[in-house]
């Protein structure tokens, strides 16, 4: 299933023992130059968004489009359910009763956009995704309890496998791993 | 302020900012860190040994399951001529139980979407099986006007605008329709609220399942989570703009429930005050069975130390304030019958309090009017098994309260010879026990197989998750 062309190394990874030792370890290496790598913690760190340079902001436009595509959807249907293909006289009230249709707009903006919100999210992120090359390597299972990783991918430019993993070694890494792909 | 050393470190932030004269009891224990909170809780998963207590819980749940079942079959076939309900109580037990069900999911959303936008810490745990509450609670309540129907499986293109042979759309002008979408809504968007703040604790349970099965149902469901920061980035971004967008849903949820009454004309339920009323009615009740699950479950599970004295004060006093909204309700309810000076709605009030149903609002005014004042006494709020019974005595007193409003309007109207009376049936019952069945069977099936308290919201709050505070590590 491989394609012949891919590289057998994946990168390189750091293990840390603590969130900081993480956080100043993504700031360093992204100071050396190097672009193409990841963290990995237990928990959020906000930090590591200024460390690693993340400036993601496409899943908010694309839930404001979502709650707008909703509303308008939710208000379209219920007019022209009302006013064109079934129109009833309920109470004398006319067909394009607009007060009326406000709850099942709103409701419908809210669903589409929360929707949008998580299918967005799990997109953009590329879940679900079965296997990743990170998970070749056993002590990783510890990202998910209580260790922090740091990944430099052999697809970065500047990665060279013996100065990529004295650099890392120098961040005060607890142990660096060969990522196999 | 005087503060030993000992508080200052636990509570040195929340100390200092509200300036209190007693220190408050921490969310977390002090000494945890981010491999204890996670063996803590994923152990109560992972566990091979399914504890006796369990079995004889689930089996009891699973027992009232089969009553629900049997109640269904025999109302499927035989029809809604099996209930009490008749003219002029056409709405009995199903509506009661279906808004009692519903008001009690509120709770959950509260913890886990206004709590969050409140940055309170102390919702992270209990958020998730207060959601998980939510979810099964807004099952039990779907079930309800779906039978209501009479006709169940006719109700797909009664209630749902589709494309149908019989070109029939519904009336988008009546409230049961606008029922429909907030209940399908919000049934929808808890359940994705609950799985995505699972994700993150699927992965966990995937890496430390001992068991192949184990490894392959939680991979899955975890869908390869591996905790990177432009994952978590995302996630977060997901999690605020949801937690956003549940906000005004569950307070619109309730809203339209009380529109069901409110947008008629019978006396006692055309009222303006109905949709705030209900709302806080319906985060008084969730509350209270937040309180009546939390309780027992932290003293069995041994989870004293996630969930702490600090939790149930202050759910007790979320308990208070809402249950003081709702007293004010009634109050406005009575006052409302008297200024009107219309003959129907005086009449309406007399008739509640002193009428054939009389004691139902006496005992529902005790029970969430005057029982829950002694709330006011930090004795009993952090008494935990006061505090437990007092919310078992809410739970029944908002079920009263529905009963009340549901039977006292429509069984005296405006005309007195088409008065009548309403009783429930065996099968009235056996529906309303069979969906606490199934209520508390999804419960324990939950507890058994997802961590009960998020993970990796619980490792936000040892030291270690913020890098800048200098903490002393996860790694331990």
């Amino acid at each position: 299933m491989k394609p012949s062309g891919r590289p057998k190394i994946y990168g390189l990874m750091a293990e840390f023992e603590h969130s900081r030792g993480l956080v100043e370890a993504a700031r360093r290496a992204h100071h050396e130059g190097y672009r193409r790598m990841d963290a990995y913690s237990p928990v959020p760190i906000e930090e590591l968004h200024d460390a690693l340079h993340m400036h993601d902001n496409r899943l908010p436009k694309l839930v404001l489009t979502g709650g707008v595509l909703g509303g308008l959807g939710g208000y379209g249907l219920q007019y022209w359910v009302s006013t064109i293909a079934y129109p009833l006289n309920v109470g004398g009230r006319p067909p394009h009763s607009w007060p009326a249709f406000i709850p099942v707009t709103f409701e419908l903006t809210i669903l589409a956009a929360a929707l949008t919100a998580v299918l967005g999210m799990l997109a953009l992120n590329g879940l679900p995704q079965p296997f990743h090359p990170v998970f070749n390597v056993p002590r990783f299972a510890l990202a998910s309890r209580n260790r922090f990783f740091l990944c430099i991918e052999a697809v970065d430019p500047k990665f060279h496998i013996e100065k990529t993993r004295t650099f890392l070694e120098s961040l005060g890494a607890r142990e660096v791993t060969t990522v196999e792909n | 302020m005087s503060e030993t050393p000992e508080t200052r470190h636990t509570e040195g932030r929340r100390a200092s900012a509200g300036g209190a004269a007693r220190p408050p009891v921490p969310v977390i224990a002090p000494g945890h860190s981010f491999s204890t909170v996670t063996d803590k809780i994923s152990a109560i998963v992972l566990t091979r040994s399914t504890g006796l207590g369990w079995w004889f819980g689930f089996g009891i749940a699973f027992l009232l399951v089969n009553v629900l079942l049997i109640s269904l079959t025999y109302l499927i076939a035989e029809g809604t001529g099996i209930w009490g309900v008749n003219v002029p109580v056409g709405w009995g037990f199903a509506i009661i139980n279906f808004v009692w069900w519903i008001g009690i999911g509120h709770a959950g959303t509260l913890i886990s979407a206004i709590l969050l936008l409140f940055k309170q810490s102390w919702r992270t745990s209990i958020n998730r099986f207060a959601e998980a509450m939510t979810l099964f609670a807004v099952a039990c309540a779907a079930i309800f006007p779906l039978i209501h129907t009479g006709r169940p499986w006719l109700a797909i293109y009664w209630l749902f605008p589709y494309p149908n042979t019989m070109d029939v759309w519904p009336q988008f002008r009546s409230p049961l329709i606008w029922d429909v979408f907030a209940v399908s809504t919000y049934a929808t968007v808890s359940a994705l609220f609950w799985f995505v703040g699972l994700i993150p604790d699927l992965a966990t349970l995937r890496d430390r399942s001992e068991s192949k099965v184990g490894r392959v149902i939680y991979g899955a469901l975890a869908m390869g989570w591996r905790g990177s920061a432009h994952h978590w980035h995302r996630y977060e971004t997901a999690y605020l703009l949801l937690a956003g967008l549940a906000t005004p849903l569950v307070v619109s949820v309730h809203t339209i429930v009380s529109f069901d009454f409110a947008v008629s004309v019978v006396p006692g339920w055309h009222a303006t005050i109905f949709p705030p009323y209900f709302v806080a009615g319906a985060i008084y009740s969730g509350f209270a069975m937040v309180l009546t699950l939390a309780i027992p479950i932290r003293k069995i599970y041994g989870l004293e130390d996630f969930i702490t004295e600090r939790h149930l004060n202050n759910m007790a006093k979320i308990l208070l304030v809402t249950g003081l909204i709702v007293a004010y309700g009634y109050m406005i309810e009575a006052f409302m019958a008297w200024y009107s000076a219309n003959t129907y709605e005086t009449y309406m009030m007399r008739n509640r309090m002193t009428g054939p149903y009389g004691p139902f609002y006496w005992a529902l005014i005790l029970c969430n009017g005057v029982i829950p004042q002694f709330l006011w006494i930090k004795k009993i709020r952090t008494n935990v098994l006061l505090l437990f019974i007092i919310s078992l005595i809410v739970n029944v007193g908002m079920w009263l309260e529905r009963f009340v409003i549901v039977v006292t309007s429509l069984h005296r109207d405006f005309l007195p010879s088409s008065w009548g009376r309403y009783s429930p049936t065996v099968w009235d019952w056996g529906l309303y026990v069979g969906t606490i069945g199934l209520f508390l069977a999804l419960l324990f099936l939950f507890l058994r197989f997802l961590p009960m308290i998020s993970i990796f919201e619980m490792r936000t709050l040892v030291p270690d998750a913020k890098p800048g505070d200098g903490g002393s590590g996860g790694a331990r």
